[in-house]
């Protein structure tokens, strides 16, 4: 059991918690994941990225976009709920160097699974270079975490809400046409989103670092349902992964795999949002007739 | 009827007719995930019991891989003791609702029964399995739950890896002797494949948790969402947390893929992800799991193994209308039980023999349409004394389908190993241990699926309690 110490919205869809979990605070690093289980009868196994840990206090920090059933149930525990199960860390820890100039773009959610990563990039002595982008200025997050590690930050919105009017893609490949150029690039967000990146980077030969998000179920190896093709090979994301090179993945098959159960799931955030107005206007009739 | 207070002589009793496993009716159970076996009554179970001819030698028993005194445990069941009965199959046997279901008695205890021999049919040997399974149920029916005395305590504390088969029974011994014993479990429910791999028709999952409730009250602790090798290494287990003694029994959890064209595309899975879902995350229970599963008219099984018969007779009460078993050699050969067979072609489950998929085809959404096959003919025997499958050149030919599972079986679970490189593993990854059961790492003993491949529940079993008899003896000093 996992107990929420705290919670905050950070968007309209975006929920930062923090739980107890010791072990994986003391384990983990950057780039790794936890499955989280909110009961062990019915509730689904799905993956968020740990966005941040402290081993003495013996927690964990997960930011999470409310996308689906899952997601939306989880943003509904309070503090001093429990979770039941948490299991991790997960996945390969991000492997880093001294590159040089390495730039870290996160879209949307992507965010904050990129905040530890860009932190350990700056430890080691990285001229680091973070590139925030959303759909629109409320979805931004992690601009204040990002601007205190980053020695430039560069902010883009698709609709120009907030910072400059452009897709991370834009402000990428100038980077890459600039010089001194970038030696290492870190793309994190939606899968489309990493695959322009990717192709971004290609023709200048930029080694580009992605962190897949696919479908998982355990977590640990044994089920296959989180696989991709990389290169010419079969992956398995959580005990391979979830980072992969970007100039190798199957990014096409990745987001066709992802859809496989599309229809059942929009369903069911259907019936979660009509149940959650439903709970809404009993809460204020409740209030209505003390 | 019979006097069975009499005695009666060997022909008499060759002269019963075995007796029939009353079963679930195969057009109702299509649609349940209730038990498909339902259990000797008690005058089935006393009439099977009288057909064993307490034959001196017992051929039975060597067959047995855990050698359990089956004439003796037979005899009491005639005479109407099932708690005697019991008692002797614990002796040997610590699971043996369990094993009375899912062991392959066909190929052990039941090869060997002189009276199948008698009789020139082996499907007439006296049904060990299902008497061994009526003496257990009995006592889970009308006993109160027992909990075996346990040593005081030696203050030695040991770690098991794994809650399958492999890692109960060794748990249940070293406590039995006084150690303290924990249990680190992955996923969030111990039983390894008997909770997330064996379906509930053919194992009532509350059947595996009563064992794992007698563990409990025993004094092992279990510590499910605890990956060894992720959330703490072995290193870690025997420095820091001060565990005296390791035992890995982690199994065999990788899922082998035939590595056709179509693999990735969307509707294909592999039937541990298949019946993950199912079982574990109980995606059957439309409407109130959240776990989704991918549905399905039309589903071909890629195996011959009792993980395949599970994902075809899965997808049977899924919803598909029909499902096909393509597997490359011929029925004699299937390694699946012959009683899992049989049920499944019962429930309507669709056989294709000597036929092997080459690629598995996709619409433009890269979503499964169909599977390509390849026809196959039995050649010359090979290493494993099975006449080899040889494909048949032009001979490919198109099953539309709308979803593939691939039940070719499974590899050794990799993540503990690649943490841990001290343990020597062979070429197939399977950890290598002397006949103790030990390592090559001080401390850390392994048993089950990682050490022997896939194999069963019993063979994992024995193997738990083989290491844990070692490792009592390393404790204790007497090594
Ligand atoms: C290694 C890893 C790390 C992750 N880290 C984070 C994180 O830190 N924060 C976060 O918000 N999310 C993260 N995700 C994604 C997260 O797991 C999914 O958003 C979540 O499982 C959706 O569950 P749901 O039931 O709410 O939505 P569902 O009903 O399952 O899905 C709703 C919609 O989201 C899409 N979707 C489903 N699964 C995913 C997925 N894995 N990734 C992207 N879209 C998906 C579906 O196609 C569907 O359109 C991570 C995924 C992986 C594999
Ligand atoms: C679908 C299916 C049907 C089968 N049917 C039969 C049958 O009818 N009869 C029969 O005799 N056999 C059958 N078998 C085979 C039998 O189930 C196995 O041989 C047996 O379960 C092996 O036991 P084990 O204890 O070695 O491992 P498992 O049962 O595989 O248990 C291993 C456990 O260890 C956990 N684990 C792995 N790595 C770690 C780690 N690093 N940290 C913590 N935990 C970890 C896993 O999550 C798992 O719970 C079947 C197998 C399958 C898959
Ligand atoms: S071989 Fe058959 S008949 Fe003989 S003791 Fe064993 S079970 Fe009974
Ligand atoms: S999630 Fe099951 S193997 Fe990766």
């Amino acid at each position: 059991m996992h107990r929420i110490v705290s919670k905050k919205q950070l968007s309209e869809e975006v929920f930062r918690i923090t739980v107890e979990a010791p072990y994986i605070a003391e384990a983990r690093k950057p780039g790794q994941f936890v499955i989280v289980q909110r009961n062990s009868d019915y509730a689904e196994r799905i993956p968020l990225t740990i966005a941040d840990a402290d081993p003495i206090r013996g927690t964990i920090t997960l930011i999470f976009q409310t996308v689906g059933k899952s997601t939306h149930k989880l943003a509904e525990l309070e503090v001093g709920q429990y979770i039941q199960n948490i299991l991790g860390p997960l996945g390969r820890p991000t492997h880093i160097e001294r590159f040089g100039r390495v730039v870290c773009v996160g879209g949307g959610i992507g965010a904050a699974p990129m905040y530890p990563i860009a932190q350990a990039m700056k430890q080691a002595g990285n001229h680091l270079i973070v590139i925030l982008g959303a759909r629109t200025k409320e979805l931004l997050i992690m601009e204040e975490e990002m601007r205190a590690i980053a020695d430039e930050l560069i902010v883009v919105t698709d609709d120009g809400s907030y910072g400059r009017k452009a897709l991370v893609t834009e402000p990428l490949k100038e980077l890459c046409q600039a010089s001194p150029r970038p030696d290492c690039v870190v793309a994190i967000g939606p899968p489309i989103m990493m695959k322009f990146c990717a192709e971004t980077t290609r023709p200048f030969g930029i080694k580009t670092i992605v962190s897949l998000n696919t479908i998982m179920i355990d977590g640990t190896g044994m089920c296959g349902g989180c696989r991709v093709t990389v290169g010419e090979e079969t992956k398995f994301v959580c005990v391979d992964g979830p980072e992969f090179d970007g100039h190798l993945v199957d990014f096409n098959n990745m987001m066709l795999r992802l859809s496989a159960y599309k229809e059942i799931e929009q369903k069911a955030h259907e019936e979660c949002h009509l149940e959650m107005k439903l709970k809404e206007m009993n809460s204020a009739k409740g209030k209505g007739n003390p | 009827m019979i006097d069975t207070t009499k005695k009666l002589t060997p022909k008499e009793r060759l002269a019963i007719p075995p007796q029939e496993m009353p079963a679930q009716d195969p057009i109702a159970r299509r649609r349940n995930m209730e038990e498909v076996a339902l259990g000797y009554s008690e005058e089935q179970a006393r009439l099977e019991a009288l057909r064993c001819l307490q034959c001196k030698n017992a051929p039975c028993i060597p067959s047995c891989p855990v050698r359990i005194d089956i004439p003796g445990f037979i005899a009491q069941i005639a005479e109407g003791n099932y708690k005697e009965a019991l008692t002797i199959l614990r002796e040997s046997n610590l699971f043996p609702a369990i094993c009375g279901r899912v062991c392959p008695q066909e190929v052990q205890c039941q090869s060997t029964c002189t009276v199948g021999r008698s009789l020139k049919d082996i499907d007439k040997a006296v049904s060990i399995g299902r008497l061994e399974r009526f003496a257990a149920d009995w006592e889970r029916l009308h006993g109160e739950l027992e909990v075996p005395p346990v040593k005081p305590s030696t203050g030695k504390r040991v770690a098991i890896i794994g809650s399958g088969p492999a890692g109960l029974a060794a748990a249940a011994d070293l406590a039995k002797e006084g150690h303290q014993v924990t249990i680190f479990e992955a996923f969030h429910k111990p039983g390894g494949v008997m909770i997330y791999g064996i379906p509930e028709f053919r194992l009532p999952k509350a059947i595996v948790q009563r064992e794992i409730e007698i563990l409990e009250r025993m004094g092992v602790k279990i510590i499910t969402n605890f990956l060894v090798g992720r959330t703490r290494s072995l290193r870690d287990l025997l420095e820091k947390d001060g565990f005296d003694a390791i035992f890995i029994g982690s199994g065999a959890g990788l899922p082998k893929f035939m590595g056709i064209p179509g693999e990735n595309l969307v509707g294909v899975f592999s039937a541990n992800e298949y019946l993950t879902r199912a079982n574990l995350m109980k995606a059957y229970e439309k409407g109130k799991a959240d776990t989704p599963i991918y549905p399905a008219k039309r589903v071909a099984v890629l195996g011959g193994g009792n993980v395949a018969m599970d994902a075809a007779r899965m997808a049977v009460r899924l919803g598909a209308e029909e499902v096909f078993v393509i597997y490359r050699r011929t029925e004699k050969e299937m390694p699946a039980r012959v009683e899992e067979v049989a049920h499944a072609k019962e429930e309507g489950v669709i056989f294709r023999f000597l036929e092997n998929a080459k690629r598995i085809l996709g619409d433009e959404k890269s979503r499964v349409i169909g599977i390509e096959c390849l026809s196959y003919q039995l050649g010359e025997p090979d290493a494993s004394g099975r006449r080899r499958p040889v494909e048949i050149p032009g001979s490919e030919h198109v099953i539309e389908v709308d979803s593939v599972i691939v039940a070719i079986g499974n590899e050794s679970h990799p993540l503990l190993l690649q943490t841990n490189p001290e343990i020597a593993v062979d070429k197939h990854g399977h950890i290598i241990t002397d006949e103790t059961g030990k390592t090559s790492m001080d401390r850390v003993y392994a048993g089950g699926d990682i050490v022997l491949g896939s194999a069963t529940v019993i063979l994992a079993m024995g193997q738990g309690r083989r290491a844990a008899a070692s490792i009592h003896n390393f404790l204790m000093g007497n090594s």
